[in-house]
């Protein structure tokens, strides 16, 4: 009870970059969900195509990675 | 891990060695972790491209090369095998076409003998025939007369026993006429 | 993978400990070329990769035995990648290419063994990575285009008016690239083990109150699910971290759209 506004706020904005990580595996699962769908019309067309949802999947979770690491230098780094 | 605490002269260490804040940020160990991933990288990468990776491509090229190999000599032998099939078809059909020869002299052969039969045995035939003709035509010339002879011969014994003299030529000459009517 | 507690039975997260670099004789300062547990991981990969693909391969049968098998599958895995991905013409750099894939999958599987060290989750050693990846498509594709490697920010089938703004986009993304390129790979090995250890110190509760009958058999099928989508996680991670370097490669050697 020392008062340590500064922590607390520190560690209340690690907990709120965390929801951008929900955004990620919303993206994520659109990303593959939409791959599947389209392997599924097209299933002669989808194994050349699995090295591009992967990309795909890298960029849209890339994000989520960058506020995983806001929450991580939130908590330990400030 | 080592659990035994540690009084390490580090800014990221605690007394008990536990981390100060995240190890990942620390800088004092970045040197020492570059250091020692550019050195397992240099060495990664020498075992790769000088060992490793020539190796495993000559392999994958020799197993190209058998499989290409094998796949030759498959087509090989297969169109050898083509090739016997035709010659033995070819042979088939020499041999049906031979056999159709024979045949059709065995069939020309027969044909022409069985004519020279046929044709002889029309001439005796033939012949046969004229001569019994011949005697049919002598047997009824030979009856005919026969027949005038009778007919004179009993008209002369008719005639004389009914009394009168028989001439013998106005007998014959009547029996002839008598004949023809 | 012991929970480092010196504060007594209480529930006490240490999630971070894991990544300690420490002196592995002594307990000197770490310099530069201390020997470390980084050098002690890192020695383990690089014989693990010799065991497989020098020692596997040594038989060069034709046909293959279980471990030639599976290093001509990683060999025929990458160069089908580069050959797929980059075209023909990067085919002179995949030993590079596959020097950091191989790297990187046996650090992240020799990482998921308990009370290892995973020098992948580092970011001073992925972003080492990452930059070198960066510098050398960038002078690549300088060298290679010329000048003409700029096209790469000057997307020509947008409309004219559309471009600068593109091309400031272009150019942000191109350089948050080794950022993104070493970050996904660093924080997703380290919040996979964090997590872990987060579950691992709740799995001793039992030892405390009567709460940890049902605490303790949840975080330990919660350590077993982790651990399974880790595994999971530790090759693709490989994976797209090779794969986003040959998207890099493709662009420096092709940089026209």
């Amino acid at each position: 009870m020392e008062g340590d506004v500064v922590q607390m706020g520190a560690y209340i904005g690690a907990g709120l970059a965390c929801t951008g990580m929900g955004g990620a595996a919303v993206g994520v699962g659109h990303v593959v969900g939409n791959f599947l769908s389209g392997a599924l019309r097209n299933p002669s067309a989808a194994g050349g195509q699995t090295a591009t949802m992967f990309i795909g999947i890298a960029f849209s979770e890339a994000l989520g990675i960058f506020s995983f690491l806001v929450a991580l230098l939130l908590m330990f780094a400030v | 891990m080592a659990t035994e605490t540690h009084d390490t002269a580090s800014a990221c260490v605690d007394s008990f060695g536990g981390a100060i804040g995240m190890p990942q940020l620390c800088g004092e160990w970045f040197g020492n972790q570059i250091f020692w991933l550019l050195v397992t990288l240099v060495v990664i990468f020498f075992v790769l491209s000088r060992i490793a990776l020539p190796r495993i491509a000559s392999i994958l090229a020799e197993r190209q090369g058998s499989i290409t190999n094998d796949l030759a000599a498959a087509e090989d032998l297969k169109a050898k095998a083509v090739e016997a099939e035709e010659a033995y078809n070819k042979a088939l059909a020499d041999a049906r076409a031979e056999a159709q020869n024979i045949v059709a002299q065995a069939k020309a052969d027969i044909q022409g003998e069985l004519d020279e039969a046929i044709a002889k045995a029309d001439a005796e035939i033939a012949a046969k025939s004229a001569e019994s003709e011949k005697a049919i035509a002598e047997i009824r010339a030979s009856a005919l007369d026969s027949v005038k002879v009778v007919a004179k011969d009993t008209a002369k014994e008719v005639v004389s026993m009914m009394g009168g003299k028989a001439d013998a030529k106005s007998v014959t000459a009547a029996v002839t006429a008598r004949m023809k009517g | 993978m012991a929970t480092e507690s010196e504060k007594g039975t209480e529930l006490v997260f240490h999630p971070m400990d894991q990544f300690i670099v420490k002196p592995l004789f002594g307990d000197g300062a770490v310099g530069l070329f201390t020997v470390t547990n980084v050098t002690l991981w890192m020695a383990i990969t690089v014989l693990c990769i010799v065991a497989l693909l020098v020692l596997g391969t040594s038989g060069r049968s034709v046909v293959p035995s279980r471990i030639q098998s599976i290093a001509e599958l990683c060999y025929g895995f990458i160069r089908k990648m580069v050959e797929d991905v980059a075209s023909k013409e990067a085919l002179p750099y995949f030993p590079y290419i596959m020097t950091l894939f191989i790297f990187i999958v046996f650090s992240n599987f020799l990482g998921l063994l308990p009370g290892a060290f995973t020098t992948t989750s580092h970011i001073a050693v992925t972003a080492v990575m990452a930059m070198a990846v960066f510098l050398a498509v960038t002078i690549l594709g300088f060298v290679k285009n010329g000048m003409g490697f700029l096209s790469l920010f000057w997307i020509s089938a947008a409309p004219l008016p559309l471009r600068p703004i593109l091309a400031l986009i272009e150019v942000i993304s191109y350089f948050v690239r080794p950022v993104s390129h070493s970050i996904r790979l660093a924080g997703n090995m380290m919040a996979g083990h964090a997590v872990i250890k987060v579950f691992a110190a709740f799995a001793p509760m039992i030892l405390i109150g009567w709460i940890g009958i049902l605490v303790t058999p949840l975080s330990i099928i919660a350590i077993t699910a982790i651990y399974a989508l880790e595994v999971l996680v530790a090759f693709i991670q490989a994976y797209v971290f090779t794969i986003l370097t040959c998207v890099y490669l493709k662009d420096a050697l092709h940089p026209h759209h």
